[in-house]
């Protein structure tokens, strides 16, 4: 990167460090911090998504769907989450492509399972054989937030499901009492003000999804915690301009701090939004603010 | 091979005995639920080493960070914002290196870079600082009569502690010190996927249903066999903790006495 880097054979102390650490592989590590952050930019909307169909559902009239939500919500409490992450992204993976083998292939006769093996025909497989790295790249990506939005819509469900059982019942009956349907009442008076009762449960949420980021790594994503183990391991001179010895305590040691800080910043923000919530709510927070105010 | 012959041969393979050699093709049913629920040992051994000890760390963490002297509170804050702001995944990697690097200094930390006993320092550490955290709420929150009724009858220093403030903490926090129970149990899965190895191939639960699942590419069997082992463990924690919450409302009258809800406020 910079003009000085050109024989990292000769250089010593800070310029060796500066050249070290702008070399492309720390490039390419310090990019997936993005990926990181990225990934937590799709998954809190698609996840809310998921919570939010899942709360509906759990409090439907139509008792098979309510059953529906309510599983959805619950399994997660018994069965570790990590367990999910391993489990839904073969199982996508292969739903998938066995939707595509049916729906492209209909005349294969063989069975998809054959023993251990599991065979699609080729215009089936995912992503196809023939596209290019990039491709597998966002499919691998793809499935991992898809697989995170699915756990971590059990855990919104459950917090939404809350919320909307602790807006006041009056405020749904004065919205009857004007008349106005189920659907009606739900959308404009249940939804908008549930938000401030699911504002606690949503914040512990999002703790929990910035922890359960380096999971990525799990998901076969080449996210922080695969570049630092990575870059950590000992180089030895024949191999690379920069040999040095084990170094992956120091860069996990930068991933702790990077974490800490992320959850820091975000306990701080979750502070202000909930105040700035709580403006106008008919609750105690809101009260306490309307008398200051007054 | 019979499923009793199979048993025998793999009940306690996560811990070295019995049959070395792991299947090979044509896994069983009884093969995939056996190995599975052989794995169950560690998980039960890392989540119940550290509860136990991490109740005493965390009485300690929450009476430190209650405290009014900075020099016992700021070390608490620190210890509990630390385990509790970072991943679980993170802390097993930076401690599994971490000792890594302290084992080329003196071979003391040689057993150290094992799991059964760096992967537990961690898990006893990290829920410490989640129990001490609990622990302090319901220290907050324990009633200023109760106190004061303590005050009254003479009460102070050490037996104000033992007989007024721990009882009527323990009792706040159970709810949700049983939740922190569950979780961490959930939490002992992810040691074998971090840094730490799984020496020949003793791994725990979940290292075997993934065994299973790469092997057979068919993840509806394996991962279903730990959901319902897992869901049982759950369960029994549930009961166990139930029992404990009955013990200590026993004075209660009926009504007050707070019933165990079961919350998802806890993760790594």
């Amino acid at each position: 990167m910079f003009e000085f880097c050109t024989d990292p054979a000769s250089l010593e102390g800070l310029s060796w460090l500066a050249c070290y650490l702008t070399t492309g592989k720390h490039m390419a590590f310090y990019a997936s911090f993005g990926t990181v952050l990225l990934l937590l930019a799709v998954i809190l909307p698609t996840s809310l998504l998921f919570g939010f169909a899942g709360a509906s559902a759990a409090r439907s009239r139509f008792w098979p769907l309510s059953i529906l939500g309510k599983t959805y919500s619950a399994i997660v409490r018994g069965v570790p989450d990590i367990a999910f992450f391993l489990f839904f992204v073969i199982a996508l993976d292969q739903a998938f492509e066995y939707v595509r083998h049916r729906a492209l292939c209909p005349d294969w006769s063989e069975p998809v399972r054959q023993g251990n093996d599991f065979v699609v025909c080729t215009a089936a497989k995912l992503p196809l054989s023939t596209s290019p790295a990039w491709m597998h790249d966002a499919y691998a990506f793809f499935l991992a937030v898809l697989t995170f939005a699915i756990v971590y819509g059990a855990f919104a469900a459950q917090v939404l499901y809350g919320a909307m059982r602790a807006v006041p019942r009056a405020q749904i009956e004065t919205a009857e009492a004007y008349g106005m349907s189920h659907a009606q009442a739900f959308w404009r008076i249940l939804v908008p003000q549930m938000w401030i009762y699911a504002l606690p449960g949503l914040g512990n949420l999002w703790m929990i999804m910035v922890k359960a980021t380096p999971l990525l790594f799990l998901l076969g994503i080449q996210d922080i915690v695969y570049w630092a183990r990575d870059l950590g391991g000992t180089k030895q001179a024949r191999f690379t301009d920069y040999p040095h010895g084990d170094w992956r305590m120091y860069y996990f040691g930068a991933l702790l701090v990077f974490y800490l800080t992320l959850t820091w910043v975000s306990e701080k923000v979750l502070d202000r939004l909930t105040r700035r919530l709580s403006h106008g709510q008919a609750t105690a927070a809101g009260e306490a603010m309307r008398r200051a105010g007054a | 091979m019979s499923c009793l012959q199979t048993i025998a041969d793999y009940g306690l393979r996560s811990i070295g005995i019995g049959e070395r050699l792991l299947p090979r093709s044509d896994f069983t049913l009884c093969q995939q639920f056996t190995l599975i629920g052989s794995g169950m040992i560690w998980n039960i051994y890392f989540g119940v080493m550290a509860l136990a000890a991490g109740f005493f760390l965390a009485t300690v963490l929450a009476l430190g960070k209650g405290s009014r002297h900075r020099i016992a509170r700021k070390p608490a804050e620190w210890f509990i914002f630390i385990f509790r702001g970072s991943p679980l995944f993170i802390q097993f990697f930076f401690a599994y290196f971490t000792f890594l690097s302290l084992k080329g200094v003196s071979p003391v930390f040689d057993p150290f870079t094992a799991a059964w006993l760096g992967a537990l320092i961690v898990l006893f550490f990290n829920t410490s600082a989640y129990t001490g955290e609990i622990f302090h709420g319901a220290l907050k929150s324990i009633p200023k009569g109760d106190l004061e009724a303590a005050d009254a009858y003479g009460l102070s220093g050490w037996a104000r502690f033992r007989r007024i403030t721990f009882p009527t903490m323990l009792r706040l926090a159970w709810p949700a010190y049983t939740n922190e129970a569950i979780f961490l149990f959930h939490a002992t899965t992810l040691v074998f996927f971090s840094g730490f190895p799984a020496w020949q191939q003793r791994g725990d639960a979940l290292y075997y249903a993934k065994f299973f699942a790469d092997k057979t590419f068919n993840p509806f069997v394996p991962y279903p066999i730990l959901a319902f082992y897992f869901i049982l463990l759950t369960l029994a924690v549930i009961a166990l903790y139930g029992f404990a919450n009955r013990y200590l409302n026993r004075h209660l009258p009926q009504e007050a006495r707070r019933r165990l809800r079961i919350r998802l406020n806890l993760i790594r």
